[in-house]
């Protein structure tokens, strides 16, 4: 008996070992993009990348935020990070209203043909992208919306209304009936019922839906490389842009503070919000 | 309840969107297709004869090829590994919330910022290679990010980085809901813990298994942004993927009919994993 204990707290003494080592792997790379970006870029080039700078320097990150040359301009990141907001906080906040809205008429009313709609908005989360490109492309162009921040929009709001109406839509289809059927016995229309009876318990699946969609779009990068220009790129296009286009001298510290400046949004988020997001990836996963 | 007109209304935008966006512009790509478009879409049918030319390019072979090595590769060790990794958190350890974090958060970042600071990592004049010389071991050499043979297992190291805490949260949430009877009485019989695991719990995680190799078949041929960032498909072509090759085809050589046939033929690959799974999942929402 004593010795299989002795073996269990072995195991457990290995269990740990393995688990901190596979964290400190998983950590790495965000470790070496913090220090690297504080390191001046010739401790780089004679050092190694794990260890602590010696000299610190937010040289790199003035230089990635402001100075940088990505486009025609040397302006930095900057405005491309804005662009990145302005295409992500109407896209979030139109692809939810709208997925609320189709999840409510999906559960709730009858009609035929609703669930081949939903099949088909199912599969259009599926679809590569590469079978839309030419199309949207031209249409883009027809609408006169072209390398514009608002062509963006436009483009994540369509192929995200799949997802966002996925995910209110199983939602709703486990909320209890009679608390609607009751409030249409007392009159409730139907902006009543969704605004009074839905809305107010749909507080998790919004934050789910928000968190969603701001990383995907906020991420999101063939839609932003194919139908942006310099005035409109998104973050994640600009720091490609910085990142592959540079010629002469690479300079790794800006890359890296580059990087982790693009990634902050997104990572600031899963670190508040880590269950739901969680739950959105869990939710957008198991269809159905 | 039946529905009225308000309600179907209210659903036809969404519904048009993905009817025009999603499956028109897929006609419009197939049409496309079979004719001769080159810079500009042209409407002249000329039948298979881009598919014919696609099947002869050695550029289409290798990214075929590519996306063999890859796909095989990453969907295999994200699966071991993510079950391997929900295992040892499964362990009622200490600070699990921690360690699932941990392994999560690449899921968060865009994958042009997993690609610059991997790209960077796997470079052999700054990165891994030159860390370990620095550390005095001079002979140590680790370049396949700069070898035709072996750069497509730097973009499946980086893929698995990023997805293995998401196929961790999925068997995670499987082994939760494990029947926990079962292996009480194989534990009262003496049965040892890794003969649980192989006989009785990963049995039951079957329908996980095949949520984790749609999800990540799918990513992995629709894979584009990590494989731009990480080698921007080099050296050379050598980590092209037909992401890669439509991309090339259809903006940068004006070939846009052997563009449009490649996008098909994605569609048609992740088709065919998507819609039996698709299928099966609304099925059995239906039956309960």
């Amino acid at each position: 008996m004593a010795s299989s204990h002795g073996g269990l707290v072995v195991s457990r003494y290995a269990l740990y070992a393995v688990l901190l080592f596979l964290a400190l792997l998983f950590l790495m790379p965000i470790y070496v993009m913090v220090a690297n970006s504080f390191k001046p870029l010739d401790e780089i080039r004679s050092g190694n990348l794990m260890s602590l700078p010696l000299v610190w320097t937010a040289e790199p990150w003035f230089e990635a935020w402001s100075t940088a040359q990505i486009g025609v301009q040397p302006t930095g990141l900057r405005p491309y990070f804005l662009n990145s907001f302005l295409l992500v906080v109407p896209a979030v906040a139109i692809s939810t209203m709208i997925g609320a809205l189709n999840g409510y008429i999906l559960t709730q009313f009858r009609f035929r043909g609703a669930n081949l709609l939903f099949a088909a908005m199912l599969f259009s989360v599926f679809i590569p992208f590469q079978i839309v490109l030419i199309p949207m492309a031209k249409t883009l162009g027809i609408l006169g919306l072209a390398g514009t921040v608002k062509g963006l929009v436009f483009v994540n709001v369509v192929y995200g209304i799949g997802f966002t109406t996925l995910f209110f839509r199983n939602y709703y289809a486990a909320f209890p009936h009679e608390l609607i059927r009751s409030a249409r016995m007392d009159g409730a229309d139907f902006f009543g019922v969704l605004v009074r009876i839905l809305l107010p318990s749909s507080g998790p699946i919004i934050v789910v839906t928000v968190i969603w969609q701001f990383t995907n779009i906020w991420n999101e990068f063939l839609f932003g490389a194919s139908f942006s220009d310099y005035s409109s790129f998104p973050i994640t296009v600009a720091l490609n842009n910085l990142v592959n286009s540079s010629t002469g001298v690479k300079e790794y510290n800006v890359h890296f503070a580059g990087a982790f400046i693009a990634a902050i949004p997104t990572l600031v988020v899963y670190l508040v919000s880590g269950k739901y997001f969680v739950r959105g990836l869990m939710a957008g996963s198991v269809k159905g | 309840m039946r529905a009225s007109a308000l309600p179907k209304l209210l659903l036809s935008p969404s519904a048009l969107l993905v009817l025009v966006c999603v499956y028109g512009y897929i006609m419009f790509t197939i049409y496309l297709s079979f004719t001769a478009s080159t810079l500009m879409p042209s409407y002249n049918l000329v039948g298979t004869a881009s598919y014919a030319r696609l099947f002869g390019l050695q550029n289409w072979d290798v990214s075929i090829g590519n996306l063999a090595v890859f796909a095989s590769l990453y969907i295999v060790l994200a699966i071991v590994l993510g079950l391997g990794f929900a295992i040892l958190i499964d362990q009622q350890i200490q600070a699990e919330g921690v360690f699932r974090s941990i392994f999560l958060y690449p899921m968060a970042l865009s994958f042009i910022v997993t690609g610059t600071a991997w790209k960077w990592l796997l470079d052999p004049g700054v990165g891994l290679e030159r860390t370990v010389h620095s550390l005095g071991w001079e002979s140590f050499t680790f370049g396949w990010i700069k070898d035709n043979d072996m750069a497509i297992y730097c973009v499946v190291i980086a893929a698995i980085w990023q997805t293995t805490g998401f196929v961790m949260a999925l068997f995670l949430a499987g082994l939760r809901g494990v029947d926990q009877e079962q292996v009480k009485a194989a534990r009262v019989d003496g049965a040892r813990s890794w003969q649980i695991y192989l006989r009785i719990i990963i049995p039951q995680l079957g329908p996980v298994f095949v949520s984790a190799f749609v999800i990540l078949a799918h990513m992995a041929i629709k894979s584009y942004d990590l494989v731009i960032a990480l080698t921007n498909g080099g050296p050379g072509r050598s980590t092209w993927l037909p992401s890669v090759f439509m991309y090339q085809y259809t903006f940068t050589r004006n070939e846009m009919s052997v563009g449009a046939a490649s996008a098909v033929l994605m569609l048609g690959a992740i088709a065919l994993v998507v819609l039996p799974y698709l299928y099966s999942e609304m099925r059995k929402a239906k039956h309960g």
